[in-house]
């Protein structure tokens, strides 16, 4: 890798527009238009093949440190890349956790080493997760990690007041708390959405009103002390009435919602397989259809796939012992596509807006989710959306296996990720 | 769960009777006089007639020595499923019932009865159940058909008729009170062993 | 039928044929020789990983009067306790030949997910708060012998309908069966999709009571009362209890049952259990036949296994 070669991509449909070339050069986007003269650049023939602003996920798991054997930083990042994605924020749930500038400056290091995405750690709100005082927050907002999200994702920040001390606090440095909204007392041991399918298969429920509660609260809270708010993946669709309804009177909110989230339901679990538990978990066909609403309508700001991997070990057991989560940093963009864009709900700057630059934005990143233009950073991916594929969780470059869409047929195929100009994945491979 | 294979009335044109009601009531009627001679006046006596086939022979010889000796001779049902050698070659198939009259076994002359003997299989398989019930005194054996091809050490007492058959034939036996008409039909034999249809030889079906 | 694992995979002819089969079977118990050499060479492994005498018991009991090889693998003192996955021991099974595993787990589903793991017969004896499905043919085996009939019978289940595996698998057999089944509890112990459920639901017993030809009473524990699922075990008894008051305002060919194990002084009183229209003990006779039956039923014959068509083995 030299960030001195100059590439040009010949025939990109700049966010499914008409065929042009790019040349990118030191690292940022150098010309745009047709039949650009190579001039010595390595040409990449994007065929037809649309050009998005490389896609920023705000909520990954990459593990490092202490779960190596489910991902690292740079397996974590390869298989971003393998995504379309040039910048990931890696959730603080890491063990230890990470809750100091010391933390998070380990796991923002190991990302520029790998070098294959940027890597944003995400600071915990809580020291250890636990939900009883906050962390050196400052600290890790001042640190080279420059800290701007926060959150305890896997645990909720349920105590209301403390809730409104940290997005109180963040004002300082303009960082945003992101809330896992689950009311902890209404979810013990549970293991599914709670509704037909659980009682039918007599597995502890998860209802949507334990996620729903904690909105509506955090909403008032954040707009009584004029702080921003992010919402961790909305699942139910009585959330996005209540984001809807926040973001009408005016609080500075934001939501997610992940690509499973926009696809499967709580009918999967019929299997018993636990590659279908997740937290949240999966909702009805009904609670998809609003979330595909509300991000359609912008309620809804963005696309976080909540990549979470596990080892088989977690997964190939009894359903209440596995581990949560699902990978999905490599199924994302097929997955929003099959959802969103082919069903009319999204066109391709809608998916660029929702996978790129409002994350970026929320994220607080100044050189991620920019426009495609001349003289921007050559962050981007080349994307077919008429490519399809059969997911096979063995061809996989995360380290786990945990994807929920094994077996799926999906539309569209990565085929190059560039970061800062330079290919991290080219003709559909990892670099 | 279990593949029936349903008699009387299957390809019908392809099949001739050997025996017809009279000749298998002519049949019976010396069988059971046979019985009461062999028995000496049958007075320890049991019928059990094999499921299916020969339950009803059972009892039409039943009635046929009561109208001789003017007294009762107790009379049931075995259904010897479970001992079969057979079970493994098809999904597991219903049972039908055992009906052991209220002697019982024990220290009696039982009369197993059979609508056709073939390898002998079915008898060893009742021999069997027979042992599980009980201790009789003697054990015979009564067939209205023996058509050979005897795949075990195993012989009737008493034979209603000798069919000479090749293994290429079937015989079906119709009796009126479960197939509405009293026959002994000859046919081209159904696919046999391995093939699990035929391991099921179902009442009246193709033996 | 590969596999019994919910009472909702058997069709009304199947769960007819076990009824059948288990009727045939008892006769064997009254024999002098109690056994039957239909299973032979078949091997019977007893996987539990919840004490459960009784059902464990009955389950051998069955096993052996079909002359099947039983192994009883239970989990305490075991590799289990040593952490061995599930998974890990079904192949260990699976490599010790099982062609049939009972297991009974405090998971819901582990029964469905061993079946993905082993290629032999899995039979469901409880598996957490999911199901039973041998309890519930054992209980319309009761109901029958009882009262002639399934079909038609009002039946009221009472009691922690939430959590109980029984429930949920009476429910289904039962509507399987053409019984009318009313579940009766606090709103606390009903599953929240429970109107969804074809059945109907009460929460007051004196209505439902006169109305019922069979009346099952489910355990409640004692530690549901801590997460306040109702106030106190004397309420919980004098609102669901059935006691000789009750039982005295049911109908006159009505039965009481329960599956045991019973909290007396709870969900029925000691006059109720030990009285002529309890079919407790009856219960416990006729899941052995019951079991036989699925036994035979599932190992008697060819055992179907994925890609292999009838099996001489």
């Amino acid at each position: 890798m030299t960030t001195t070669t100059r590439y040009l991509i010949r025939n990109a449909r700049i966010l499914g527009g008409e065929p042009t070339d790019l040349l990118l050069a030191h690292g940022r986007i150098d010309a745009i238009g047709p039949d650009l003269p190579a001039d010595g650049a390595e040409v990449v023939d994007a065929a037809g093949a649309i050009a998005l602003p490389g896609l920023v996920d705000l909520h990954t798991h990459l593990r490092e440190p202490g779960r190596e054997d489910a991902e690292t930083v740079a397996t974590g990042s390869r298989a971003a890349a393998m995504g379309g994605y040039t910048a990931v924020f890696a959730m603080a749930n890491t063990d230890p956790v990470a809750d100091t500038a010391g933390v998070v400056e380990q796991v923002w290091r190991l990302g520029r080493d790998a070098g294959y995405c940027d890597v944003h750690p995400v600071g915990a709100v809580t020291v250890g997760l636990k939900g009883e005082r906050l962390a050196e927050l400052g600290a890790m907002a001042d640190s080279p990690a420059k800290v701007r999200v926060f959150s305890d994702d896997g645990m909720c920040v349920s105590d209301a007041q403390l809730m409104r001390r940290a997005l109180e606090y963040v004002k300082a440095f303009d960082g945003v708390i992101a809330q896992h909204a689950q009311e902890p007392r209404l979810t013990e041991g549970a293991q599914m959405n709670e509704g037909v399918v659980s009682d039918r298969l007599g597995l502890a429920g998860w209802p949507a009103v334990a996620e729903e509660a904690i909105i509506a609260r955090d909403c008032l809270l954040a707009e009584h002390v004029g702080s921003r708010l992010h919402v961790c993946h909305v699942s139910t669709k009585g959330s996005v009435q209540i984001i809807r309804w926040a973001k009408s009177r005016g609080c500075d909110v934001t939501a997610e919602v992940t690509p499973h989230h926009l696809l499967l339901t709580d009918e999967l679990a019929e299997s018993y397989d636990p590659v279908y538990k997740v937290n949240p978990p999966l909702r009805t066909a009904e609670d998809v259809e609003a979330l595909r609403e509300g991000l359609a309508d912008g309620t809804i700001d963005i696309v976080a796939t909540d990549h979470a991997p596990h080892p088989s070990e977690a997964k190939e057991t009894e359903w209440n012992q596995a581990a949560m989560g699902m990978i999905g940093l490599e199924t994302a963009l097929s997955v929003v596509q099959h959802t969103m864009v082919d069903t009319g709900l999204l066109d391709w700057a809608g998916v660029a807006q929702r996978m790129s630059a409002t994350p970026a934005r929320i994220g607080r990143l100044t050189d991620q989710g920019r426009p495609i233009a001349v003289g921007e950073p050559a962050n981007l991916t080349l994307y077919d959306p008429t490519a399809t594929r059969v997911i096979d969780p063995a061809t996989m470059v995360s380290k786990s296996r945990n994807t929920p869409f094994a077996g799926m047929t999906l539309p569209g195929r990565v085929l190059a990720t560039f970061l800062r100009g330079v290919p991290t994945v080219l003709d559909g491979k990892i670099q | 769960m279990h593949a029936h294979n349903h008699a009387g009335g299957e390809r019908p044109d392809q099949r001739r009777a050997v025996l017809e009601g009279p000749e298998i009531s002519r049949a019976l009627t010396r069988i059971a006089h046979e019985i009461l001679e062999r028995t000496k006046g049958g007075h320890d006596l049991t019928l059990l007639g094999i499921r299916t086939g020969g339950v009803p022979l059972a009892q039409r010889l039943a009635e046929r020595i009561e109208r001789v000796e003017q007294r009762p001779v107790p009379w049931g049902a075995l259904d010897i499923t479970m001992y079969r050698d057979d079970l493994r070659l098809a999904p597991a198939r219903a049972l039908g019932s055992t009906d052991i009259p209220p002697e019982g076994v024990d220290g009696r002359t039982v009369v197993l009865v059979d609508d056709v003997l073939f390898s002998g299989r079915t008898v060893r398989a009742a021999l069997d159940a027979l042992n599980d019930l009980g201790r009789p005194r003697a054990v015979q054996l009564a067939v209205l058909v023996d058509r050979g091809h005897r795949e075990l050490p195993i012989r009737a007492d008493y034979v209603g008729k000798n069919l000479p058959t090749s293994l290429r034939e079937s015989v079906t036996v119709l009796l009126e009170e479960l197939h509405g008409r009293d026959a002994v039909l000859i046919g081209p034999a159904k696919p046999r062993p391995g093939a699990p249809e035929s391991a099921a030889a179902t009442p009246g079906g193709a033996r | 039928m590969q596999h019994l694992l919910s009472a909702g995979d058997l069709t009304r002819d199947e769960a007819l044929l076990i009824l059948d089969t288990a009727r045939e079977l008892s006769q064997v118990s009254e024999r002098s020789v109690k056994k039957l050499p239909t299973l032979r060479g078949r091997t019977v492994v007893n996987l539990f990983y919840e004490d459960s005498t009784r059902t464990r018991i009955s389950f051998e009991a069955a096993a052996k009067r079909m002359s099947a090889d039983v192994i009883n693998f239970s989990a305490r003192g075991s590799s289990v306790s040593k952490g061995e996955s599930l998974k890990d021991t079904a192949l260990t099974l699976q490599a010790m030949g099982a062609d049939g595993v009972v297991i009974r787990h405090s998971a819901p589903g582990a029964a469905r997910r061993l079946a993905d793991w082993v290629d032999g017969v899995v039979i469901n004896a409880g598996d957490g708060t999911h199901e039973h499905p041998t309890q519930a043919l054992l209980d319309a085996y009761t109901m029958r012998e009882r009262l002639g009939r399934v079909e038609g019978l009002r039946v009221a289940i009472v009691g922690d309908i939430r959590h109980s595996r029984v429930a949920r698998s009476n429910v289904l057999l039962l509507t399987t069966l053409g019984a009318e089944v009313t579940l009766v509890a606090p709103p606390t112990l009903l599953p929240v999709s429970v109107d969804t459920w074809p059945c109907a639901v009460s929460y007051d017993l004196d209505e439902v009571l006169p109305k019922s030809d069979v009346v099952m009473m489910l355990r409640v524990q004692a530690e549901r009362m801590h997460s306040s699922f109702f106030p106190s075990a004397r309420e919980y008894s004098r609102r669901y209890g059935l006691d000789a008051d009750r039982l005295a305002r049911m109908a006159d060919h009505a039965i009481v049952m329960h599956p045991g194990p019973m909290v007396r002084g709870m969900e029925i009183s000691a006059e109720v259990a030990d009285s002529a229209r309890s079919t407790v003990t009856e219960q416990v006779t006729n899941g052995v036949s019951v079991r036989m039956a699925v036994l035979y039923l599932l190992l008697g014959g060819a055992i179907h296994r994925p890609g292999n068509q009838g099996e001489p083995r």
